[in-house]
């Protein structure tokens, strides 16, 4: 139960999210809500602490900002070395990172509708706290649905080891390429994945037309003002304007739908600020030529959305055929676009799903997959480099500056998280508002002001990563009469 | 979750109390416990806030035993590479001129506290007694049955013990056969500089791994996936400090008696602290960035 006071609701931590949180709800005299804040009570700081770091180590290091999106950050670090390396990877190594980047998202999405968010609807937002979680779905739908959807994640990830080496944390990223080649007996069990993936996908977007859009009641909720924002979105596109994870120009469309700018991954800074307040250790990002003007939804107001909501809101439609038409059922369904309510990140997700399945498909079925040019060798002088992918969670951009030996002098990393971050304060505070009053709640209230944020699909592992520093340490070498042969030092 | 469907076995054999990321349980819950209710308790993460601190003096207070799963709660981890700069230049370097997060804020009446930011990162036994240890980053599912099955069984070593096989990762590495009887290098090299041969010892490829210094248990993952070791399981029980074992291991291959030929080999290991102690400084004998260093 929760934690009151006479005027304070705390709810601590905050569940089935990648991190650690805590909302804190203030009630006025009447018992309705003052304000309520959405707290991130950690922070690392590997901006600071990569200072020094070889470069090519990035993609190993930053995967550790997240043990949920390794994935996203690795593919994020690689990109910025081929940026600052100036290289380009062979066509066979390009399709290598998005097939992994694709089964990747398929797994990741699946862990959220399963595990994290779908618990909220598929068992129900006002059920039994002990079972709002995997096994209360695992009970809806059956111990037999419930081993197909752990079996295809642990497949995938099998996929994903195979390739890079290990699955949380991979190693396959290096300027130019990927460390390790496809073998063609690889390949054979990566399409028969792949094709299971497609399945799973139609399958998860049936069940969750069965549980959710069925439901008036759910499909009520997810349209209800507590849950709704008029932000500006913003997601990575191909040419055509379509989702893409891996690689593309990044779009942001206004509350109104209309496209308001579309950069090149080197131009992020024109378009992006981050700033911080004193009640929580995340940052949060705003449009920087709208500027800020404060927790609020509108035109005038920088705030923005990443992640799947924001990502189809972003683009004009899926590359692949069968996620296509589920995207265009999505809009109809929901009044056309741009979709402003919060829970429909759920359905949001289930269509990029399907998507990264088809992708994986297409990347399996390809022969050139398993090509043995894997790597350009780089030559240039590094100096700069900024990579950009689209994590499950949103947006991820990874800026490093070195020097002539490709040590890190400054590194700028903008998570997916982050890009949420003031949208999501805004949504838990508007669904406490909404959902309290006179001093009314029960754990179902209160879940159901945790769906606010979980809708996002937030990870705080990723929103705090920031840390900073210059290695001062010395090492000493000495020989076997203890004279010192050599002195390490950094400074 | 790692553990796909063996995991509906363990909650079948078990009472899961405490699983924020999968379970709705809160903090209050795990407080309203009896002392010592807990059969086991796996706390991953290092130690650099307050509540960190407070969650793991709880658990530790709540739990027969207490399991330290992954590097950062047992070495201090990669984040804990951030000793290498105090809690005010990580502080400047996230928020510079912005607002400072607070450990309380007071605003029209409301307090709202933050947890403090200490000024350095804490494997998990230099905060509290801890009876197990499960290494790497992440540890892999094999391992982690291995302990469960151990712990449902009765079955646990010694207090203490690093719950993997205690023998360094050369030993299982698939390309063991392959590497020289003695290494003798005349540099390093990075690994974007070269097309690793994917049969090769890596370090008679010339590459640092840190196999000969690592704890094995792994099967030696990033090797296969022609990637060097980079040492997440941490030391083998008969080594005080990663880094002094990795070092020693590493000057051992230099091909050279000459000094300035020694010189001209070390500094083509670009970066020796993040590599000798990429998961171990918070545990390691320097633990932490020195305010002065004497110069020999």
């Amino acid at each position: 139960m929760p934690e009151t006071q006479a005027r304070r609701i705390t709810i601590d931590p905050v569940t089935r999210l990648e991190g650690h949180g805590k909302i804190d709800v203030f009630l006025d005299e009447q018992g309705n809500v003052e304000r309520a804040f959405f707290q991130v009570p950690e922070l690392r700081g590997f901006e600071k602490f990569v200072q020094g770091r070889p470069a090519e180590e990035m993609p190993q290091i930053t995967s550790r900002i997240c043990g949920v999106c390794p994935t996203a950050h690795h593919m994020a670090a690689t990109k910025a070395l081929d940026a600052l390396y100036q290289v380009n990877p062979p066509p066979a190594a390009r399709k290598i990172r998005e097939l992994v980047y694709s089964a990747f998202m398929v797994e990741d999405h699946a862990l959220h509708v399963y595990f994290l968010g779908g618990p909220d609807f598929i068992v129900g937002p006002k059920a039994p706290a002990a079972e709002r979680n995997v096994l209360g779905v695992i009970a809806r739908v059956g111990k037999e649905t419930g081993l197909k959807v752990i079996a295809m994640r642990r497949k995938l990830r099998e996929l994903i080891a195979v390739a890079g080496g290990k699955v949380i944390h991979p190693v396959l990223g290096l300027p130019g390429g990927v460390a390790r080649r496809i073998q063609p007996e690889e390949r054979t069990r990566f399409r028969e994945i792949a094709a299971e993936a497609v399945d799973f996908a139609l399958f998860t977007l049936e069940t969750f037309d069965k549980l959710v859009l069925q439901n008036s009641d759910y499909v009520g909720l997810i349209i209800s003002d507590a849950f709704t924002h008029r932000t500006y979105y913003m997601g990575m596109v191909d040419e055509r304007n379509r989702v893409n994870f891996y690689d593309g120009r990044v779009r942001v469309v206004a509350p109104d739908g209309a496209e308001w700018a579309k950069f090149e991954a080197d131009h992020y800074l024109d378009y992006l600020a981050e700033r911080s307040e004193p009640w929580t250790y995340v940052k949060f990002c705003y449009l920087k030529p709208v500027g800020w003007r404060g927790f609020e939804d509108g035109p005038e107001s920088g705030v923005y959305c990443v992640a799947p909501l924001a990502r189809l809101n972003a683009a004009e439609g899926m590359a692949t055929p069968l996620a296509q038409g589920a995207y265009a059922r999505y809009f109809a369904t929901l009044g056309g676009k741009p979709v402003h309510h919060t829970l429909a990140n759920h359905w949001a997700r289930v269509v990029e799903l399907l998507y990264a399945a088809e992708r994986l498909r297409e990347l399996a079925d390809d022969p050139e997959i398993i090509d043995p040019n894997i790597r350009t060798l780089p030559s240039a002088t590094p100096a700069r480099g900024i990579g950009i992918v689209e994590a499950p969670r949103g947006t991820l951009i990874h800026h490093y500056e070195t020097d002539e030996r490709g040590l890190i002098r400054k590194a700028n990393l903008i998570v997916a998280t982050q890009n949420n971050a003031a949208r999501i304060a805004m949504s838990v505070e508007k669904a406490a508002k909404s959902l309290i009053s006179g001093g009314q709640v029960s754990d179902g209230i209160l879940n159901m002001i945790e769906m606010a944020f979980r809708a996002y699909d937030p990870c705080h592992g990723c929103a705090t990563h920031s840390i900073a520093g210059v290695p001062a340490l010395e090492l000493r070498i000495r020989d076997s009469r203890g004279d010192t042969v050599r002195t390490m030092r950094r400074s | 979750m790692d553990l796909a469907e063996k995991v509906l076995d363990v909650v079948a054999a078990v009472d899961i109390v405490f699983w924020p990321v999968a379970l709705d349980f809160k903090r209050r819950d795990v407080e309203e416990m009896a002392d010592g209710a807990v059969a086991a308790a796996f706390v991953n993460g290092a130690i650099r806030t307050s509540e960190q601190e407070e969650m793991a003096r709880l658990l530790r207070r709540k739990s027969k035993l207490l399991f330290a799963f992954g590097s950062c709660a047992h070495l201090g981890g990669i984040p804990g590479l951030a000793n290498l700069s105090s809690r005010e230049t990580i502080l400047e370097c996230v928020y510079g001129e912005g607002a400072r997060p607070l450990a309380e804020w007071r605003d029209n009446g409301r307090t709202v506290t933050l947890p403090e930011f200490y000024d350095e990162v804490m494997a998990l036994n230099q905060v509290v007694d801890v009876d197990y240890y499960i290494p790497g980053c992440p540890p892999t599912p094999k391992i982690v049955a291995q302990a469960l099955e151990a712990l449902l069984s009765g079955n646990m070593p010694e207090k203490g013990a690093v719950l993997a096989p205690d023998r360094a990762l050369c030993e299982e590495c698939p390309r063991r056969d392959t590497r020289p009887e003695k290494l003798a290098l005349a540099g390093f090299k990075r690994p974007h500089e070269v097309l690793a041969d994917p049969e090769q010892c890596l370090l008679a490829q010339g590459l640092v791994c840190m196999g000969p210094a690592t704890r094995g248990g792994c099967e030696a993952l990033c090797v296969q996936g022609n990637m060097p070791c980079s040492g997440c399981f941490g030391p083998t029980s008969r080594v005080r400090d990663y880094g002094g074992k990795a070092l020693s291991a590493l000057a051992s291959m230099v091909d050279s008696n000459d000094a300035a030929e020694i010189e001209r080999i070390l500094q083509s290991v670009p970066d020796p602290t993040g590599t000798l102690y990429r998961y171990s400084l918070p545990s390691s004998l320097l633990r932490r960035k020195r305010a002065e260093v004497s110069h020999a």
